[in-house]
């Protein structure tokens, strides 16, 4: 249900970056959405084409990058990937998560321009 | 000919409104003396009463005081004002939780200085309110009996996103068959690490404990003169 405030969210980010910039329009606006964010996919692209209707945002897509659950172990001294949330600890030695290095991402990262 | 589309480069986060509000509150409340505490779960988990015995019982040795949200009514805020805490009422309409601005708005004519504790209750939701920063220094998330071991597992990022989880109503445990170890173990998996408290605001069990932890955490969050953010 929230999907709708992060997609209204989204039109204002973008509003504001291309007012800043002095762009009039977008094409596609790229996102950066962690599997640890909360945030379904699906559900947001729904929002989005539903919240930018009839703003200069209409046309332009939305393009959604999942971004995997990276966390460091402190045992392995390494980066280790999680592969579900229902399991946040190091794949390799079962060491509880404690530091993310991704996953909590809900980031504009770009927005693709007319030539 | 085609030519490749230009590329502009951005990085910033989608709720940098909503962060840039929390943090402004986050300063304001530091400067104030008061320690904030935000509370999430799931609808008819028992977040009022909870909150109900904690600012009953923080009282009158401290000034708490709360904010409640909800989509309709003030029943919450009624039956929380009963304690003499000042308590307020944020009507959220149709949106299902609470953003940094609403708190804002509605701390606008409280004078911060006088509470040594504010509740935020946010809107009874287990998915919605984790990606919305509103300045707490602590997130608390509770989990009834009778919901099932598992919520945890279905619900991770609300449970990762906190910093405390309080088991409800355990005066309904056996009642209700909760199987208490894979609870526990079910959020540790989702939030390794994360104190928990397992009470009754009926016959008071486990309440003493968390507001020793609520006491401490307040005084060393003044003594550090920093809070620890809420993710």
């Amino acid at each position: 249900m929230h999907e709708l405030s992060i997609a209204l969210s989204i039109l204002d980010a973008v509003q504001d970056e291309m007012d800043q910039r002095g762009c009039s329009t977008v094409e596609a606006v790229h996102l950066k959405v962690g599997m640890l964010s909360g945030i379904v996919p699906e559900a947001l692209l729904s929002a989005y084409e539903l919240a930018a209707e009839q703003t200069p945002l209409a046309s332009a897509r939305l393009v959604i990058e999942e971004v995997p659950i990276v966390i460091y172990c402190s045992t392995c001294q390494r980066q280790q990937s999680v592969p579900s949330a229902q399991w946040l600890c190091c794949p390799v030695c079962q060491e509880p998560a404690a530091e993310f290095v991704s996953g909590r991402e809900l980031e504009l990262c770009a927005l693709e321009l007319p030539e | 000919m085609t030519h490749a589309p230009r590329i502009l480069e951005v990085r910033r986060n989608i709720l940098k409104h909503n962060d840039e509000t929390a943090r402004a509150l986050r300063d304001r409340f530091r400067a104030a003396g008061v320690f904030v505490v935000s509370l999430v779960s799931s609808p008819g988990s028992g977040k009022t009463a909870f909150l109900e015995r904690t600012l009953a019982s923080l009282r009158p040795r401290y000034r708490p005081a709360a904010l409640v949200g909800d989509l309709a009514t003030d029943n919450d805020a009624l039956r929380l004002a009963r304690s003499q805490a000042p308590v307020k009422q944020i009507t959220t309409g149709t949106l299902c939780h609470l953003e940094a601005a609403m708190v804002e708005q509605a701390l606008a004519d409280w004078e911060l200085a006088s509470f040594d504790f504010l509740f935020v209750e946010n809107v009874g939701n287990l998915v919605c309110p984790s990606a919305w920063d509103l300045g707490e220094n602590l997130r608390l998330v509770l989990l009834s009996v009778t919901e099932g071991e598992d919520k945890p597992l279905k619900y991770p990022t609300i449970f990762n996103t906190s910093d405390v989880a309080v088991i409800t109503k355990v005066d309904l445990a056996a009642a209700v068959e909760f199987n208490r170890e894979a609870a526990l173990a079910n959020i540790q998996a989702v939030r390794p690490g994360i104190p928990v408290f397992e009470v009754s605001t009926k016959t008071g069990a486990g309440m003493a404990a968390w507001l020793r932890y609520l006491a401490a955490f307040k005084t060393a969050a003044a003594a550090q003169g920093s809070s620890n953010g809420a993710a």
